[in-house]
């Protein structure tokens, strides 16, 4: 069994698609923050078979726990603070996600209009749709579990 | 401050408010002929359309408005490289409404972001062009007088057609509308439509490849045009071309208070013998769609007539 130090505030991602957590790194900027991050691949679950986990040692206040509700609203979200779960948090489908997900239609207004947001708009939150603010293109998550 | 982006912006009690002052305008035009002097309608046309421009600028010039724009993106700062949010920051300190087309879908929804003035949406690439369905709808209840218990056919490429689209998405919100959708197989309606909007919302419907099949039931009947290139392959065109002609001896299939209707410009798919038929309606629709656009302006810009 692999170890990993436990962190006294943050958060730990669990439940993760094997394979996702590189995405999941780099979509919640991981990358641009200045703190200890561990990513555990293909971790061993009862539930999902393997699993990626990633534990990040951060304020609480410093991730945007949205643009992950968008990625896999499925994820476990542990708030740690004091090396204690103090919280788990549920994740929902935001309403809106800007400057997530770029707009694939060539006759789109934002293939020209280049300083617009890229706004996609939660449309049918049954069959996890969005769809782009100005020409209502679709985009349906392909991480979608079900 | 109001804009017009889809059809679907106005309530159904908003649109009814707004087909009845465009009736009532039609009935009496004098009552409206000056009560728009001092105000400007821009019309800023990133491509052309002379049909959807003249009709706008008609409605304001009814109105005893005036009329600013330009017609095609090369005459305007669209060629300097200025963007839809500048241009109109700039356009609503000359005028007092705007109309926008533009080729790119949203773009007039772009605008609206930014305008200081209201903003109507007059066609955004495939994606929407509500006032051709303010006048679809205005023609079909001033000559029906009803949007409910009509069995509507919709002919040609229902693909591609926005207008088709957006008309089914009007009309399912009134009782008992059926259609029939006479296409093509490689024009059908689009999945979007046939399962998200007519299924989804238990809408009786039925396709057929052939136009002389669905002509007997119907009280309106929508004509698109069906382009060659549209097709796979030339056979399948040549097979199928004719059935999409709309001649005398089909409209004799046809109720006797059918309507036809076309958004235009027609090529050949409705036979010029049948514009003297008193059920081809698509001439007075145009007419129709200058009524739908004064009202929409005196709409959008708060002015009652005394």
């Amino acid at each position: 069994m692999l170890n990993i130090s436990g962190i006294n505030e943050g958060f730990v991602l669990d439940h993760i698609q094997a394979g996702m957590s590189l995405r999941i790194y780099y979509d919640l900027k991981l990358d641009e923050m200045d703190c200890q991050v561990a990513i555990i691949k293909n971790a061993r679950s009862s539930k999902m078979g393997k699993k990626d986990i990633i534990k990040v040692e951060c304020p609480i206040e410093a991730l945007d726990l949205d643009i992950l509700g968008f990625i896999d609203h499925d994820i476990t979200v542990n708030v740690i603070k004091g090396e204690k779960i103090v919280e788990k948090k549920v994740l929902t489908l935001p309403k809106q996600v800007t400057n997530v997900i770029k707009c694939k239609n060539p006759r789109c207004i934002t293939s020209v209009e280049q300083e617009l947001d890229q706004i996609f708009v939660l449309t049918d939150e049954e069959k996890e749709v969005y769809r782009c603010k100005y020409c209502e293109e679709k985009y349906r998550n392909p991480n979608r579990r079900k | 401050m109001r804009h017009l982006m889809s059809p679907l912006d106005f309530s159904v009690e908003e649109l009814d408010r707004l087909l009845d002052l465009a009736n009532d305008i039609e009935k009496h035009p004098d009552k409206y002929s000056h009560v728009c002097a001092g105000k400007k309608l821009a019309t800023c046309f990133y491509e052309p359309s002379t049909r959807t421009r003249l009709s706008f600028e008609a409605a304001m010039l009814n109105l005893g408005g005036s009329v600013l724009g330009f017609s095609d993106a090369g005459s305007s700062s669209a060629a300097k490289g200025e963007s839809v949010s500048d241009t109109i920051r700039v356009i609503s300190c000359y005028a007092d409404i705007c109309a926008i087309r533009h080729p790119k879908e949203g773009a007039a929804l772009v605008a609206s972001q930014k305008s200081l003035i209201p903003v109507i949406n007059a066609g955004d690439g495939g994606h929407q062009h509500p006032t051709q369905t303010l006048t679809d709808l205005l023609t079909i209840r001033s000559l029906k007088g009803r949007l409910s218990d009509l069995t509507i056919g919709l002919c040609g490429d229902l693909k591609f057609g926005r207008t088709v689209h957006s008309l089914i998405n009007a009309l399912i919100r009134y009782e008992n509308v059926r259609f029939v959708l006479i296409s093509p197989e490689e024009l059908r309606i689009p999945s979007y439509i046939r399962d998200d909007v007519l299924r989804a919302h238990q809408i009786e419907f039925k396709e057929v490849e052939r136009l002389e099949d669905a002509m007997t039931g119907l009280d309106v009947l929508y004509m698109t045009r069906v382009q060659r290139e549209r097709f796979f392959n030339e056979e399948e065109y040549i097979r199928l071309k004719d059935f999409y002609i709309l001649t005398k001896a089909k409209m004799e299939l046809a109720k006797p208070d059918m309507l036809v209707l076309h958004p235009l410009p027609r090529v050949n798919e409705i036979s010029v013998e049948v514009d003297e038929d008193p059920r081809a309606a698509y001439f007075k629709q145009a007419q129709y769609g200058v009524y739908v656009r004064m009202a929409l302006i005196l709409t959008l810009l708060g002015i009652h007539a005394e």
